[in-house]
């Protein structure tokens, strides 16, 4: 008796199951018309300020509700609270990322036939939430002045992820020096036609831009869904 | 850093296989993208580490590095691209997000050991 060794053919996606439960999700948010954004940044970029800048100017008129992962505190769900909207936390313990499966069990309970828009806020991370399907219809992601304009040239992969970009803390520009013309050009390098808003969730300036630009997103996913 | 997960999916799926075939897995052969969002060498020293709590014990990955290609619509073909931080493709300079390979983190093959019953 020996031993006989062979190759055999595989081809296995290694996320399928990831995959599998964000296809599952994306069905279920066409079907109810809920419009789903997730938002990926560096820690200390401003998500939290900009989604509830976000949360308390689409509730005038929509119906809007966040899911926000943090590593270990629910400090976010209770700021965001103050906007009014249903929130919930999801708490990834160490892990680095949101999984589709935890969107997924942080979703139960909920009636997205209620809902306009979905917010998910990711773990502040522009490395390991790239490779995860969330089910999302549109991928934000967001940067600050304050963490200059290279910031696209060194996080390419999860840029070229994106479907749009977010410049933020405008007021604080010429603090910083903040060159516009490079950033916009970085983040057209590594994904080229990208939108790309510039704002300041603190002032409100630029806002108004973004969020017609939401609406707009989410009367073509309502047309297209009804088609 | 969140390779550790992806290497204990890898070893899932080879596990798997190894038991509905009743074969030793020896190695696991893998199509990694640039644009896959993994450090190689990040997958590598998880893949051994998690390796050893688990049925595959000294199982080898061998990755194969896939490299990103875009299309370009002016070139009306797929092209590889200037650099990660430049999608322009490299033979004409058209800028396109068009990814057409890159992406990929794909468990294609397995190498197994089987025992031979069969009279010498």
């Amino acid at each position: 008796m020996g031993s006989q060794p062979r190759l055999i053919e595989v081809r296995k996606n290694v996320l399928k199951q990831n995959d599998i439960v964000a296809r599952a999700l994306r069905d279920q948010f066409r079907e109810a018309g809920a419009f789903v954004v997730s938002m990926v940044s560096s820690p200390g970029s401003g998500k939290t300020m900009f989604l509830e800048k976000t949360l308390t100017l689409l509730r005038r008129n929509h119906r809007v509700a966040a899911l926000v992962g943090d590593l270990a505190t629910e400090n976010d769900a209770i700021r965001l609270g103050r906007s009014q909207v249903p929130v919930k936390q999801i708490i990834t313990g160490t892990l680095c990322h949101l999984e589709a499966a935890m969107v997924k069990n942080a979703l139960e309970g909920w009636d997205l036939d209620q809902l306009d828009y979905l917010f998910i806020e990711n773990v502040g991370n522009l490395v390991c939430p790239s490779s995860y399907d969330l089910g999302e219809n549109l991928r934000l992601v967001l940067i600050s002045v304050t963490e200059g304009e290279d910031k696209p040239l060194k996080y390419p992969t999860i840029f070229n992820s994106a479907d749009v970009a977010v410049v933020t803390k405008m007021d604080l520009a010429d603090a910083v020096e903040f060159d516009w013309d490079s950033a916009y050009a970085n983040i057209q390098a590594v994904r080229p036609g990208m939108m790309v808003f510039r704002l300041s969730a603190k002032t409100g300036e630029g806002m108004g831009d973004y969020l017609d630009f939401l609406m707009k997103r989410l009367n073509e996913f309502r047309s297209a869904g009804v088609s | 850093m969140h390779e550790l997960s992806i290497a204990m999916s890898i070893i899932e799926l080879a596990e798997e296989e190894s038991e509905r075939r009743g074969a030793q897995v020896t190695a696991v052969h893998l199509k990694l993208g640039e644009l896959s969002g993994v450090v190689k060498d990040a997958l590598l020293g998880s893949f051994e580490l998690a390796c050893e709590q688990s049925s595959l014990r000294k199982a080898r990955l061998v990755v194969e590095d896939i490299p990103i290609r875009i299309f370009c619509p002016k070139c009306d073909a797929q092209r590889p691209i200037t650099s990660i931080q430049l999608f322009r493709c490299a033979v004409c300079g058209t800028p396109s997000a068009e990814v057409v390979q890159g992406r990929e983190l794909e468990v294609i093959a397995l190498e197994i050991e089987e025992w031979d019953h069969s009279p010498a």
